[in-house]
């Protein structure tokens, strides 16, 4: 059951002479849901951009599924399977939801299918299932620039599970949501959570509580420390560095 | 599901079903533009703007083109210029070249050029030209694109770069008498084809007729490319290009395709202009001549289709009745109407027509306008604030 489907190794992300990432080690098993927050500037996102192949580590390597990831651009690397969500949804707001949906759900992304393929029957089936999920049913039809932030937060989560990715990136999913959409987006990501691995970068740290098994923490670049939520927020590096006094952040206590 | 499937093949049936409707009515419309049109304005006395409406007819096609690449995939073009010569430059050698044998065309003799240059060779031959019409056009387009697009140039930087190559073509062409003629370009009036003199009554005919269903077969085209998946996905590189890259995509391949089929209509149009003009010279690398190309289908609406053919259409009569009347004014009023429809109608005329039209005509005839949204949004204040602070927000184009 332990078999790893990320590995990275001693990855350093060099900006000309700031180091965005320091050295890092990092695995993920498969099937498993990880959190990682950490202060702004200790490399999160830059974690993901390296990932997904936006940005080319200075040194170290990534492996994913057992293959470097090495030389390959981003659309090569989500077609090995990773999927990500961005800080602010981006979606594209002159198709539908419906459309939106279809596009990621497309098996065949080449420019041939494009020009000559139709959506399969199983594909809108499964266009017409994720609708459900993410509960945008009766908006399927809109333009997606109608929808409100919540609605596209919701549908580009959906998006990335039509790719069917065996990996999700997640990066603050809940980022100016209400409380009620706080906990429908955390009720989706554990429902995906059972068929899919993912990681989730997150500073609410309620969701975090509700969502986490086990956390990671960034702090400059590197791995401050892992473990569950508890062990992590009894840490005293990271109340240092992150969290802050237990007495003087209610969230934390 | 099954009512998903049923609504959907219902869906389907009406898709078709309009789709014959459409066809009914261009087809209508080129058999009014062959057979009753000419008749008409020779009627009324005005046989030469026939020969006009052809070759607007064919720029037309270059703004087919341009609405392709612009109106739905959001890159600007401004050196659509090159593909339009490229295509007129491929007819007149041709035309050029139909002489006796071992006579060479006129204009090399001042320069003294004895042996016709190599390149000029394979357009002895008419199927090779109609290939190079279509093809040089879209794979110097595909070279181009696919080199600036890897790089990830976009936006404005793409546009300032088409229009660095428009220089360098127009230098190129305009410096080489020795080779083309240079800054006198090409004549095809006085050529023959099949032994009949090119700027004859009859084969003026033939080509305006070819004019006529070559727009239609770009309209065709363009419909096609526009709808189903590849028009999504068009309309995906045009919203944001990142996420297709995340989701899977390679944009890069998208950009290029599109691109080098809006080259080969430009090609297309080149030929068919240069054919019922008479002459082909660098001008047509003129940068104001590409940016015309851009206005047309701003006029008529971005990402219609149809707006590109009327767009065209209308400023072309409108700069030629404009300038016969009043030689000076064109340039004064291409430039309002160009503000005029960035101003007031961003969406051109089609735009206009399709979204606010209707309901202006409506109330015209008082009659109720509908309900667009529930009355307590338009008196909420926070929506109202929402709706000006951040209802123009959209990610950069």
């Amino acid at each position: 059951m332990n078999e790893k489907i990320l590995q990275i190794e001693n990855l350093t992300v060099n900006f000309d002479g700031f180091r965005a990432l320091n050295d890092l080690n990092f695995s993920l098993d498969k099937g498993e849901l990880r959190v990682i927050i950490g202060p702004n500037g200790a490399g999160k996102t830059t974690f993901l951009d390296v990932i997904t192949g936006k940005t080319k580590p200075t040194t170290g390597q990534v492996t994913f599924k057992g293959k470097p990831t090495q030389g390959k651009v981003e659309y090569e690397i989500a077609r090995m399977g990773v999927g990500r969500k961005f800080q602010t949804p981006r979606v594209y707001l002159n198709l539908t939801p419906r459309e939106n949906l279809e596009l990621s759900c497309n098996r065949h992304k080449n420019v041939w299918n494009a020009l000559f393929g139709a959506p399969s029957r199983a594909e809108a089936r499964t266009v017409t299932g994720l609708l459900e999920t993410i509960r945008l049913e009766t908006k399927a039809d809109l333009k997606a620039d109608l929808l409100s932030h919540g609605e596209k937060q919701r549908l580009e989560i959906g998006m990335l599970v039509a790719q069917s990715p065996d990996l999700l990136l997640v990066d603050e999913p809940v980022a100016g949501l209400t409380d009620e959409e706080t906990e429908n987006v955390g009720t989706l990501l554990l429902a995906l959570a059972e068929s899919h691995s993912i990681i989730v970068i997150e500073h609410d740290m309620e969701f975090v509580r509700q969502i986490a098994r086990k956390v990671t923490v960034l702090h400059q670049g590197s791995v401050l420390c892992e473990g569950s939520m508890d062990d992590v927020q009894n840490d005293p590096r990271v109340i240092e560095v992150y969290l802050g006094k237990q007495e003087d952040n209610p969230v934390a206590a | 599901m099954v009512d998903v499937v049923s609504s959907q093949s219902t869906k389907f049936g009406g898709r078709k079903q309009k789709l014959l409707i459409e066809a009914g009515i261009v087809g209508a419309i080129a058999i009014l533009l062959i057979f009753i049109m000419p008749a008409i304005l020779v009627g009324a006395g005005q046989a030469f703007r026939v020969n006009l409406l052809g070759r607007y007819l064919a720029l037309a096609i270059a703004a087919l083109g341009i609405d392709l690449i612009w109106g739905f995939t959001g890159i600007l073009s401004l050196g659509h210029g090159i593909f339009f010569a490229l295509g007129g430059y491929s007819l007149a050698m041709f035309l050029s070249l139909q002489l006796p044998s071992g006579q060479l065309p006129d204009f090399f003799s001042p320069y003294g050029v004895t042996e016709l240059p190599f390149f000029w060779q394979p357009f002895y031959s008419l199927p090779f030209t109609l290939f190079a019409i279509v093809f040089i056009p879209t794979i110097v387009a595909a070279i181009l694109g696919y080199l600036v697009f890897r790089n990830r140039l976009r936006g404005v930087y793409f546009s300032i770069l088409t229009q660095a190559a428009l220089i360098v073509f127009f230098n190129f062409f305009n410096g080489q008498q020795k080779l083309i003629n240079g800054t006198n370009g090409l004549k095809t009036d006085t050529a023959t084809i099949f032994g009949q003199t090119v700027s004859s009554p009859q084969v003026q005919t033939v080509f305006y007729t070819l004019t006529v269903l070559l727009l239609v077969g770009g309209y065709a085209l363009s419909r096609w490319l526009t709808s189903g998946r590849s028009g999504r996905l068009l309309v995906a590189v045009r919203d944001d290009e990142t996420r297709m890259r995340f989701s899977g995509y390679d944009p890069t391949l998208f950009k290029v395709l599109v691109f080098a089929i809006s080259a080969g209509l430009a090609g297309i149009a080149g030929a068919l202009y240069t054919a019922q003009s008479g002459i082909i010279t660098p001008q047509a690398m003129n940068i104001a001549f590409s940016i015309e190309m851009v206005i047309w289908v701003a006029v008529g609406g971005r990402a219609t289709i149809v707006g590109a053919i009327l767009g065209t259409l209308i400023v072309n009569f409108a700069k030629s009745i404009l300038s016969e009347q009043f030689p000076q004014i064109w340039y004064f009023f291409q430039g309002a109407l160009f503000l005029i429809v960035v101003t007031v109608l961003p969406g051109g005329i089609l735009g206009w027509l399709r979204d606010d039209g209707v309901r202006w005509v409506r109330s015209q005839v008082n009659k109720r306008r509908p309900l667009q949204t529930y009355p307590s949004l338009e008196e909420d204040p926070d929506v109202q604030y929402e709706r000006k602070n951040l209802a123009n927000r959209k990610p950069d184009r």
